[in-house]
């Protein structure tokens, strides 16, 4: 019983069962359940308001569960916050660094939040600025960076501490595409390297399809499909992700964009398929 | 634990002294006070043999400075909130007292150099301290003051998530301070009025 314990925390860095949320009767993330292995690159693919960054809160400590069961790294976050905590790193949707602090600074902050002694604080510091190239930038103040650099600097700053999960929160929104490539270039890297299990929201389909091993994806709070890129394809027949996205959902990710043609391109292939 | 507060102390330390329009900006305030009531009242307040105002005024106006700077420094964490550095905190493995300690403690520090820059300032417009003695029990005094404040405004601006509800909310419970401050002003006042008429 106890070494199929052990298993499970070294194959299964996160396990999600029948969790929902429910804010004032809107069911914003509706009974999903999904598994996470160790060293896997996963992507929770939805438009927006699907509940992906609801889910995320979750996983994270920062809201509550209606219903449903959540271990992360072997660990509940209801019951063990800080274990939970120290397990992973994490890059929000929205920026979240402090603009009147310098680059190093903001890294000097998070580890000492997470009790790293100076030495290994500062080691790890340097090895992850020179990897995301703003070694060079770490004495200047953060209001003056880009998007990208911005990006760049909070990925640095959630892997500071060694986490096993990295969870980041549509990381790609609103970057231009090179720096969009480069940064999947970092985190690919660095989960060939260190083994990190990356857990990531997107709306971008192709993005889901080029980094992940698994794709998980979400409409309405509930898990529509889940598989490898190959698996979703396969069993819609579709050519593209895009595609199968479209027969799982019945509508485009980004639904100002679908139009009738969209919609009548659907039906033919729903009676196709019959 | 002690890390932990003291690097959330820091924190706010540098973005104080990194923001010199925040300093010069809390200043005029004070100043006006200082400069404009004791040229106005000043030698009114003598000539009733009330000795010198600024050293009646000057204490009131760095009280004044120390309770607006620690009320009001609970917006930095609405102001946290709304730019997501807060989520960063809250999502380290520290617990919320840490949080609140080292945000309050931080704050307080500000007001407290504040006060002591008001200080300052009323020495070059011409206050003498009476003694040493009183000066350092007056820092302590200080100290106690804007740590009471930060805390208040803290635990205020954390339930609250706009800047604008949390002016309202601390201009209604600080006016009332701030207006004590300035009966004891108009009650020397009123004693000149007292007084001059008896002389006559």
């Amino acid at each position: 019983m106890r070494r199929q314990k052990e298993k499970i925390k070294i194959h299964t860095v996160i396990i999600v069962k029948n969790l929902t949320k429910n804010f004032n009767g809107f069911k914003a993330v509706n009974d999903i359940s999904f598994r996470v292995n160790k060293g896997e690159i996963f992507a929770f693919l939805g438009p927006n308001g699907a509940g992906k960054t609801t889910t995320i809160k979750m996983l994270t400590t920062l809201l509550l569960p209606t219903q449903g069961e959540i271990k992360i790294n072997g660990f509940d976050p209801l019951k063990e916050q800080d274990q939970v905590r120290h397990s992973f790193g994490i890059v929000f949707q929205d920026q979240s660094l402090d603009d009147e602090l310098t680059a190093w600074e903001n890294l000097e902050f998070h580890g000492i939040l997470y009790n790293l002694p100076k030495n290994l604080r500062h080691k790890r510091a340097k090895e992850l600025l020179a990897l995301v190239e703003l070694w060079d930038k770490r004495q200047h103040l953060v209001k003056t960076f880009s998007g990208g650099m911005k990006r760049r600097l909070e990925i640095a700053r959630g892997l500071l501490h060694h986490p096993k999960i990295f969870f980041l929160d549509e990381p790609t929104i609103g970057l231009d595409p090179q720096t969009r490539n480069k940064i999947w270039e970092y985190l690919k890297n660095l989960n060939l390297k260190e083994q990190i299990t990356i857990f990531f929201t997107t709306q971008y389909i192709e993005e889901a399809e080029k980094v992940a091993q698994t794709v998980a994806i979400i409409d309405h709070g509930k898990i529509v499909a889940q598989g490898t890129p190959t698996k979703l394809k396969r069993q819609t027949r579709a050519k593209t992700l895009e595609k199968a996205f479209l027969i799982f959902t019945g509508h485009q990710i980004r639904e100002e964009e679908a139009t009738i043609a969209d919609q009548l391109r659907l039906r033919r292939k729903i009676w196709r398929r019959r | 634990m002690t890390n932990v507060i003291y690097i959330l102390w820091l924190r706010q330390i540098k973005r104080y002294l990194r923001s010199p329009s925040r300093i010069i900006g809390s200043l005029g305030q004070p100043i006006l006070f200082l400069f404009a009531l004791s040229f106005g009242f000043g030698p009114i307040f003598q000539k009733a043999g009330q000795g010198n105002y600024l050293e009646f005024l000057a204490p009131g106006v760095i009280a004044m400075s120390i309770l607006f700077t620690s009320v009001f420094s609970g917006i930095e964490i609405i102001w946290d909130k709304q730019f997501g550095f807060l989520k960063e905190t809250l999502v380290a493995p520290v617990s919320r007292f840490e949080i609140m300690l080292g945000r309050t403690l931080g704050g307080a520090t500000v007001a407290v150099l504040q006060g002591l820059i008001v200080f300052t300032i009323s020495l070059i417009a011409g206050f003498k301290p009476i003694s040493s003695d009183g000066f350092f029990l007056s820092i302590i005094i200080m100290l106690l003051t804007a740590i009471l404040f930060t805390a208040l405004g803290t635990a205020i601006a954390s339930v609250l998530d706009d800047i604008h509800g949390f002016q309202m909310i601390m201009n209604f419970l600080i006016m009332p301070l701030f207006f004590s401050f300035w009966s004891d002003v108009s009650f020397a006042r009123l004693k000149w009025n007292f007084s001059s008429h008896y002389h006559d």
